[in-house]
Formats: C-alpha cells, sequence, structure tokens
C-alpha cells in the first residue's frame, strides 16, 4: 500500500509516529497550520510557528525519509482576536517562497462569529493575490453545517477563487453534498470520536463517489489516529473494493489536488 | 455488497454500539439532578433513526446542528458539545 497524509499536525507527533507510517507505506505529509492547544501571546509566536513549520519539520521528516509539506495561516480558532489576526497574515507572505509551503490553510470558521468570518475573508485574499491553494477547516459538532455554509458563500463570492483549488475539509454526511455540488474538493477527516470512521468515510466514498475527495488523519495533540488512512484502506479491502480503486482515493486524488502546487512531488 | 455481507460484516459492531447508546441512556436515568438540553436532543435525534430512507446518519447529523444562518456577534468560547443549545445561547 502506499498513501499520502494530506493533513497532519507532526509537530504534536513522535518519532514513532513517523516510523509508523513510514512502515505502512506514506509517501509525503502535509502540516496545515492549526491552533497550538492554548492562545499564542503574539504574532512572535505564530512567527516561530511558521519557521518551525518550513525549516525544522521537514528536517524531522527528512530523516524517516518522509518529504513533509505545509499550509500557512492563523487558526480560526484564534480568529476572534481581528487585531492579532491582521498582524498575522501581514507575516505570511514572506513565507510563501519556502520550497515545502503548497498554500493558505487551514482557514475557516470555528465557531461562526463575524469576527472569524472576517478573518477568513482576509485569507481568501491573501490566497487569491498570491496564487495559492486552499485548506479549510470546517467548524466542530453543531456548528459545522452552518459553517460549512457560510464558509462555501464566503469562498463563492470571491470571482478570483476556483473552486477545483481549494478543499474544504472535515465533511461528514450532512456537507459533503454541498461541498461537491459547488465544485470544491472534499477532505473526510477520521477520528476515533468525532468527525468519521472508516466505515462511515468508506460509506460516503460509496454514496457520493471518490472523484474530488481525499482522506486524512489531522492527527494532532488530542485523540487521533495517524494510520487513520492505512486503516481505511484496510476498510475498503473487507468491503471488495480493488487495488486500483483504494490506491486512487489514497494516493492518486491528493496528488492530483496538491499536484496544482509544483512544489508538491512525490517519488 | 449485499445485505447479508454487510450484516456479517459490522452486525456484532452495531450491536456493541446500540448497548452501549441504551446504557448511557439507563446511567444518565439513574443519574440525579436535572440533565441539560443535551439529552432532549439526543433523544430527538433517536428518532431520526426510525426513518425508512437511507440517509439517517445526515438526519442525525442535521438534528444535531445549529440551522440558523447568520454569523453569532461573539464567540461563547472555543469547543463544541455536540448539540446546538438553540438560539436563546446567542
Amino acid at each position: 500500500m502506499r498513501y499520502i497524509e494530506p493533513h497532519g499536525h507532526m509537530v504534536s507527533r513522535t518519532t514513532d509516529d513517523y516510523e509508523a507510517m513510514i512502515i505502512a507505506g506514506c509517501r509525503a505529509v502535509c502540516e496545515p497550520a492549526f491552533w497550538a492547544g492554548y492562545d499564542r501571546s503574539g504574532p512572535e509566536g505564530f512567527y516561530d510557528y511558521f519557521c518551525q513549520l518550513t525549516d525544522y519539520e521537514p528536517k524531522r521528516a527528512a530523516k524517516f525519509g518522509l518529504p513533509h509539506f505545509t499550509w500557512l495561516c492563523i487558526n480560526p480558532k484564534e480568529s476572534e482576536d481581528t487585531t492579532l489576526a491582521a498582524e498575522v497574515i501581514s507575516l505570511i507572505p514572506k513565507f510563501l517562497d519556502r520550497p515545502n509551503v503548497l498554500g493558505i490553510g487551514e482557514i475557516g470558521l470555528n465557531k461562526n462569529t463575524r469576527n472569524e468570518l472576517k478573518v477568513l475573508e482576509q485569507h481568501i485574499d491573501l490566497a487569491a493575490r498570491h496564487d495559492q491553494l486552499i485548506l479549510v477547516h470546517t467548524p466542530h459538532l453543531e456548528d459545522k453545517f452552518k459553517g460549512t455554509r457560510l464558509i462555501l458563500d464566503a469562498l463563492l463570492a470571491d470571482s478570483r477563487i476556483k473552486p477545483d483549488r481549494c478543499i474544504i475539509d472535515h465533511v461528514e454526511e450532512h456537507t459533503i453534498q454541498m461541498v461537491l455540488d459547488a465544485g470544491f474538493w472534499a477532505g473526510i477527516t477520521l477520528y476515533p470520536e468525532s468527525k468519521t470512521t472508516p466505515a462511515r468515510a468508506v460509506d460516503m466514498f460509496e454514496v457520493y463517489g471518490g472523484q474530488r475527495v481525499w482522506l486524512n488523519s489531522a492527527c494532532d495533540w488530542g485523540r487521533s489516529d495517524p494510520l487513520a488512512v492505512p486503516k481505511t484502506a484496510i476498510e475498503m479491502r473487507r468491503r471488495g473494493h480493488s487495488e486500483e480503486t483504494i490506491d486512487k482515493l489514497v494516493f492518486q486524488n491528493p496528488i492530483r489536488f496538491l499536484g496544482q502546487n509544483p512544489r508538491f512531488t512525490v517519488r | 455488497m449485499t445485505r447479508q455481507s454487510i450484516l456479517d460484516l459490522y452486525f456484532m459492531d452495531a450491536r456493541s454500539k446500540l448497548i452501549d447508546i441504551a446504557a448511557f441512556l439507563d446511567r444518565v436515568d439513574r443519574g440525579e439532578g436535572e440533565p441539560d438540553f443535551r439529552l432532549a436532543a439526543f433523544r430527538k435525534a433517536l428518532e431520526e433513526l426510525q426513518h425508512n430512507e437511507p440517509v439517517r446518519a445526515k438526519s442525525v447529523l442535521l438534528s444535531l446542528s445549529d440551522p440558523t444562518t447568520e454569523p453569532i456577534p461573539k464567540a461563547p468560547g472555543k469547543g463544541a458539545i455536540g448539540a446546538w443549545p438553540g438560539p436563546e445561547t446567542h
């Protein structure tokens, strides 16, 4: 088996995780910027984090022979402070030329507030001005349905944004249809409790098709599983899906989306 | 897949989760004090399982979701709790 982990917060994972992913067939890992589990005290904290994502973490991954790519933003959980957000967004352009940067992400909404929406629109503008791919985080649990609708409206309102260059992540059964119907890519996130299980992810693949869909573990510092993608591939095998179909979903599809940025290459 | 194959693969797992839900509701009943809105939301979501169309997962998720469309003025916190408490909290 070979697969791409298109969404993993590796700064919060161990070297054992890197080793397990390589053994399972991982060929590349992509790390969106996210919330640290606590609010950073100022823009300097984000500057250091962006350095970690574009310099130190790719070196750590390289020790295991794993190419590491990243996305930059201020996460929606810290977007309520619009002054801080503006300062952080102003830092991002100087990092966009780093060789492992794929785009702007994971932007989006958390509690669906006016300030979060304002900061989302600023990120969308940043991506459009710099012709960047976009990776979107959709809210958790009871906030996901409303947040996904607000996010799609914000993206579609900007005529510079091409839906096939945006992935809307963490879709579930109540949001995947609207994402695909609007022409965006959909990311299915595999978590032990929230988001989706491997069985539900395969259900969605069977019902909605796999043309513009990827799977990811979004492994971070919380309860999550860095091997969730290969475990879901095993779930597909149990149901009788062919190796070719599995390879398309867990390896070729991420390459089709991420390869829109020529920096993304996989051996 | 045939329905028989699906039962062969998933029945025991679903049975286990069904009993977990039953035990959870029993546990809540044995507890003391008044429950918050989540219990009513959970019971309402359970009703979605009675429908005969294969969209039950979507219906349960929608039942637990915020149905409003306008951004809220200010975040009440960072976390989500799994069920929408209703408009009065906004």
